[in-house]
């Protein structure tokens, strides 16, 4: 069931498929944020029509799997005459699916907080993309740290679904030495043991990012 | 191009509201108000809550748009820009800035940015807004804090200051920026009453040195001792306007009299002090 030397030999694999998990993740989630920001901002919108397109937004990606959405994209660009690779499908995926989440929650941060503080920027003579960046998302940032690191352990998890599209991230790969060893519980421990050690390592750069905002707090 | 509207004793006016009128939905918060506001001028706006003080005092700074009639700064249209058939639309954010540079404003929950050092709330438009580096920035913030007697608290985080020492850093924002109009908006009425006098000093000293300045207050003694003027609202209206001597003492609208006369019932300690007209202010 265990052979501690075929482990050790396809090491190089596992870690080569733990890399793309994390690459894409990271790409996914960084475009995602951006997206998440825009959407925001969109609803948060006076104008009825912008609050009702980041409303849309956020039911589409929302609310349809993440797998059919990988796969939609997939499948789609090539009718489309865009011959990407399957990396920027994927990445792609993950960021649209991730920016709908990532929107709500920034969304919450937002609300906490103070209008006045926007006030007084105003006044003082900060333009609309000052405010934004300077003032209102440090703090939303802060606001909701928690919220926003489970939603990034999460798209690290879902990004196993890529798999789908045909790229060796690292349920992929524990998938196929799973299927060319048959040695099942090897391998899938392996994967989780890597899965757990990356989103354990960011919980705990969270935390340690929380308290330093705590400083500042009285 | 624009040139300053003079008085008739030859003042600048600085900012000054014509005809205007503001709507809440059905509600009419402000009708009609016209009001002139001289450089060097301290104008206090006085009255019961809910009289629309504070909302004339944000329709100056055009953080309510108001509905009907003009505002002009420094004789510039503010919030709205002149379209065609006579129509105004409201003006776009870079204009709107560009009218409002040389007003500063003060709020009653001092709004200090919690996330940012003392310094570096002084220092954030400068660098910004004004492109000054890091190190000119902070010269003239330090500077700036100096005049407030907070430069020991410039690296301090603003939620470890006491209620005055921060709407005094919120003052020094706004003074770094070398406004040539200061708004206030109920400045001390969030603060504990002993933390009220360090506050209205600095204002004082402010208005020593020359400042254009309009303040929406319930300090009547630092209306009293302060203001060249005194304005009255009550129901959206002005309702009387004059130096705080012959107002206090001799208020000419019944409302008037009725609000100083609550208003010493309940500053006074001992029933048996005067609180008919007001001349113990």
């Amino acid at each position: 069931m265990f052979d501690p030397g075929l482990l050790i030999q396809s090491l190089p694999l596992l870690l080569a498929g733990l890399w793309n998990t994390v690459w894409l993740s990271a790409g996914g989630l960084l475009a995602g944020f951006v997206i998440g920001v825009g959407v925001c901002s969109l609803k948060l919108s006076e104008r009825t029509v912008l609050r009702r397109l980041g409303g849309a937004y956020v039911s589409v990606f929302r609310g349809i799997p993440l797998l059919i959405q990988l796969l939609f994209i997939y499948y789609l660009l090539p009718r489309l005459g865009l011959d990407v690779p399957a990396w920027v499908a994927a990445m792609a995926g993950l960021a649209l699916c991730c920016g709908a989440y990532l929107s709500e929650i920034l969304r919450g941060g937002f609300l906490t907080l103070p209008p006045g503080q926007v006030e007084a920027a105003r006044l003082l003579g900060l333009g609309g993309r000052d405010i934004l960046v300077r003032i209102k998302l440090p703090q939303a940032l802060r606001a909701t740290l928690p919220a926003l690191l489970n939603e990034v352990i999460l798209l690290i998890k879902a990004s196993s679904l890529i798999s789908a599209v045909g790229l060796a991230e690292l349920t992929r790969t524990a998938q196929n030495l799973a299927a060319s060893t048959f040695l099942q519980l090897q391998f899938y421990l392996a994967a989780a043991v890597l899965y757990c050690v990356v989103n354990i390592s960011l919980a705990l750069l969270a935390g340690r990012l929380e308290r330093r905002f705590e400083a500042g707090r009285a | 191009m624009s040139v300053l509207p003079l008085t008739k004793n030859g003042h600048e006016v600085m900012l000054e509201a014509r005809g205007m009128s503001k709507r809440f939905g059905e509600h009419t918060v402000l009708r009609d108000i016209s009001l002139s506001i001289q450089r060097s001028e301290v104008v206090c706006l006085i009255g019961p809550s809910g009289s629309g003080k504070s909302t004339l005092l944000r329709s100056l700074a055009f953080l309510e748009a108001y509905d009907d009639g003009e505002v002009f700064v420094e004789g510039e249209l503010l919030g709205y820009d002149r379209a065609q058939g006579g129509r105004r639309v409201i003006s776009r954010p870079a204009r709107l800035r560009e009218v409002r540079r040389n007003m500063g404003m003060v709020f009653q929950q001092f709004n200090l940015w919690p996330h940012m050092s003392v310094a570096e709330n002084v220092m954030e438009a400068l660098i910004r807004g004004r492109r000054l580096s890091r190190a000119k920035a902070r010269k003239l913030a330090l500077e700036t804090l100096e005049k407030v007697g907070l430069v020991d608290k410039a690296d301090a985080w603003p939620n470890r200051l006491s209620g005055g020492q921060q709407q005094r850093v919120a003052i020094a924002r706004s003074l770094a920026m070398s406004p040539a109009i200061m708004l206030f908006d109920e400045p001390t009425s969030a603060l504990d009453p002993e933390l009220v006098g360090e506050v209205l000093q600095v204002m004082k000293h402010l208005a020593e040195e020359g400042m254009t300045m309009v303040v929406v207050t319930h300090e009547m003694g630092f209306a009293a001792q302060v203001a060249d003027r005194v304005v009255f609202l009550d129901g959206g209206q002005i309702v009387e306007q004059g130096a705080p001597a012959k107002l206090f003492r001799e208020p000419s609208s019944p409302r008037l009299a009725q609000f100083l006369k609550n208003y010493l019932e309940r500053n006074s300690l001992f029933d048996d002090r005067p609180a008919a007209n007001g001349t113990c202010l």
